[in-house]
């Protein structure tokens, strides 16, 4: 099947195949890595907060993420005992399943499991 | 691009997420932090030929994917096959010049225990055998997970499963686990590992030094499950670690037939540590307790025997 092919054409245009007609053949999935739009959230029960002045930049949650829910961003960060960290440890909160592992592998606890409300 | 500088330490790892979220693994699941660092290391200039299994469901339910490479997607006994047959075809064309000659792509096949242990296992050895530039990894979550927790060669001796059920006649898997690391050596190829996630850099580490390897290469990682080894969510990292410390699992490295330990335990943990965290274990006499103890202190042994050096300590306590 070319990019010519008219099924292909049909199949491009739209966002996700509406009707069967619509189906390529082999369904070929074209937008590589969207199941970023499915949010997970619902799964958890107990959440994951990080404490930022406990804090120490070791990297282990976002290593043992499942998830890749553990985003490691460049935004400066100084604790209340004054050290000064380039980086920063956030939670997707919209794809994080609350499995606790993050939370359990700290090895200084700066991560705590909520419950969940909503 | 590929991650081209030895990984020492946590902070080699590429920020880079090559792995959607979003995809419908487990709460815990091992598999998928194999697959985000796998993805980090291979980068964009490789194609993935992926056997059925957990994580080949759980990523791909159409019209979505999590992938953000090239995908193939193949039954559960042809993963070597499929994986030759996309090597094959780069190499035809390059010789044509579609492709740039010096364009260094790889082909990595990912499967299961099912689908490297058992179904699988013909067609990995064909690929190992001919000698395919392919990277074969295998998540091994030691049953058949995605359809229900049905045993694998892959299930160690004790092991409660849907098909080897605990009761009067039965006390779980009979079998020991079959030694797939013995069957990629009797094929003298060039790069054979064993990993544990829990060993984020070793693992991380031996995947690209299983991507730069010229021919075949298996990279055999243990994979916990957190439904089908009847763990808590947030233990699945724990177990994994515990497997080396106890000696269940090993981490090797067999370079063109070089064996090195390459996380040493000077004393390992008793068996019973392992286990008693697992609810697939929990039937467990003391007797048969010992008897793992028993085959894991003889396994250690011949390890220790075979790279020539103690790696492996004895039991602490």
């Amino acid at each position: 099947m070319s990019i010519k092919d008219e099924g292909f054409k049909r199949y491009l245009g739209k966002k996700y195949p509406e009707t069967w007609r619509d189906m390529p053949i082999a369904a070929i999935v074209p937008w590589p890595g969207n199941t970023a739009e499915v949010k997970t959230h619902a799964w958890r029960t107990i959440k994951p907060v990080i404490d930022q002045d406990k804090c120490i930049r070791c990297r282990l949650c976002w290593t043992f993420c499942p998830d890749g829910a553990i985003l490691e961003v460049d935004e400066e960060y100084k604790t209340s005992s004054g050290r000064v960290f380039k980086i920063s440890y956030k939670v997707d909160y919209d794809h994080c399943k609350g499995c606790g592992i993050c939370a359990a592998e700290c090895p200084v606890n700066a991560i705590e499991m909520v419950p969940e409300e909503r | 691009m590929a991650l081209s500088k030895p990984v020492r330490t946590i902070w080699d790892i590429p920020r880079e997420e090559r792995f959607a979220p979003g995809h419908t693994m487990c709460q815990g699941c091992g598999a998928a932090i194999i697959m985000r660092h796998l993805t980090k290391v291979i980068g964009k200039d490789a194609i993935i030929v992926q056997a059925t299994g957990c994580v080949e469901v759980t990523t791909t339910a159409f019209p979505r994917t999590s992938w953000l490479n090239p995908w193939l997607h193949l039954a559960f006994e042809n993963a070597g096959a499929g994986a030759s047959g996309v090597e094959a075809a780069l190499k035809a064309l390059k010789r044509k010049g579609v492709i740039d000659p010096n364009r260094k792509i790889k082909v990595v096949a990912i499967a299961g225990d099912g689908g490297t242990f058992d179904i699988g296992l013909q067609s990995l050895s064909g690929m190992l055998e001919r000698g395919h530039n392919v990277m074969y990894v295998v998540y091994d979550n030691e049953a058949y997970m995605n359809t229900g927790i049905q045993r694998s060669g892959a299930t160690p001796l004790g092991a409660w499963t849907t098909t080897t059920p605990v009761g009067k006649k039965l006390r779980g898997e009979l079998r020991p686990k079959k030694d797939l690391i013995g069957i990629a050596l009797a094929h003298r190829i060039p790069y054979i590992a064993t990993a544990s996630p829990a060993y984020p850099t070793d693992m991380v580490e031996k995947l690209r030094k299983a991507y730069e390897t010229e021919g075949p290469s298996l990279v055999h990682i243990i994979s916990p499950c957190t439904p089908g080894w009847r763990i808590r969510n947030e233990d699945s990292v724990k177990v994994a670690r515990l497997a080396v410390l106890t000696g269940m699992w090993v981490l090797l490295e067999i370079v063109n037939g070089k064996p090195r330990v390459t996380v040493k335990v000077p004393k390992r943990k008793p068996v019973r540590e392992y286990l008693r965290l697992q609810g697939r274990f929990r039937h467990l006499t003391d007797e048969e307790i010992a008897r793992i103890q028993k085959m894991v202190d003889e396994y250690v042994e011949e390890i220790n025997r075979w790279v020539g050096e103690q790696a492996i300590g004895p039991v602490e306590g």
